[in-house]
């Protein structure tokens, strides 16, 4: 499989702070390493917290985070590598 | 290396060394097995975070559990000792009528005077539970399940539960209860990290 294809995607849009970042490493908790978990939040400060909980949590790598417009919402797209 | 040197004609000086290659050979693998030892202690050395929850409040109700259940994201070992007002929060049906006080709350639009009077905690509270539910901030109730799933450890001062007349069975599952100072304190002295709330 293609290591960028995302081993699953989490749905986390319309939840406000903390719920983005629990619900991640809830998410990373039942993947394998090497797993991609592809992140989808609405929460403007998950950009910050999802980087900030990558960078303080063993095992995890943040891949990248970009910005998608979806019927009029700005939703952020996070992609956590399980190491 | 024994036989080697009892074979050899006695030259003290190359039995002295051979017995100090023998020692300094011990002595490295024992610092290997030392530095293993502390490798794994440091991968293991998880952070660990105490919170004192003392309000009952609403508004104060959200920090504790908001910065415990993302504590415990990060892998950290969380604890969160309620006591006073804070059981509430650990209680199955006051956690879920959480109120806001109107007086004394200079972020109201009302004087005092006009706070105090009957029914405007009811629309104080009214008003920031809608705030709530048009932000998609979590309840207390979804953040108290999801502490507990994420694995914080909640728990109810003892003394203060027969001072409010809280029965254990008031409380959500999974929430320690039969803890006093000396607990909180215990594990504050370990902890990374050490809030009143």
């Amino acid at each position: 499989m293609d290591s960028d294809t995302p081993t699953e995607t989490l749905d986390v849009t319309g939840e406000s702070c903390p719920m983005p970042v629990v619900k991640t490493k809830q998410a990373v908790d039942d993947l394998a390493s090497g797993d991609l978990l592809e992140v989808h939040a609405t929460d403007a400060g998950s950009v910050s917290d999802i980087d900030g909980w990558a960078a303080g949590t063993p095992g995890v790598e943040l891949v990248d985070q970009s910005e998608q417009i979806q019927n009029d919402t700005t939703v952020y797209v996070h992609r956590v590598r399980v190491e | 290396m024994s036989s080697d040197a009892e074979a050899a004609p006695p030259d003290e000086s190359r039995t002295d060394a051979a017995e100090r290659i023998a020692e300094l050979e011990a002595r490295i693998e024992e610092l290997e097995d030392e530095v293993a030892t502390a490798a794994v202690a440091e991968r293991d050395d998880e952070k660990s975070m105490v919170i004192v929850a003392t309000q009952g409040t609403l508004d104060m109700a959200y920090p504790p559990l908001i910065l415990a259940s993302t504590a415990a994201a990060f892998g950290w070992d969380v604890t969160v000792f309620h006591t006073f007002w804070g059981l509430d929060i650990l209680h199955k049906e006051r956690s879920t009528d959480l109120k806001l006080s109107a007086v004394g709350n200079p972020n109201m639009s009302v004087p005092n005077a006009v706070a105090a009077l009957p029914g405007m905690d009811r629309l104080a509270t009214t008003m920031m539970e809608r705030r709530i539910a048009d932000n998609d901030v979590a309840t207390i109730d979804e953040l108290l399940e999801t502490s507990l799933e994420i694995g914080v450890e909640l728990q109810a001062c003892q003394m203060t539960m027969d001072l409010m007349d809280y029965d254990d069975d008031a409380f959500y599952d999974g929430v320690t209860v039969g803890v006093g100072a000396a607990t909180a304190l215990a594990e504050m002295a370990d902890a990374d990290v050490q809030l009143l709330v």
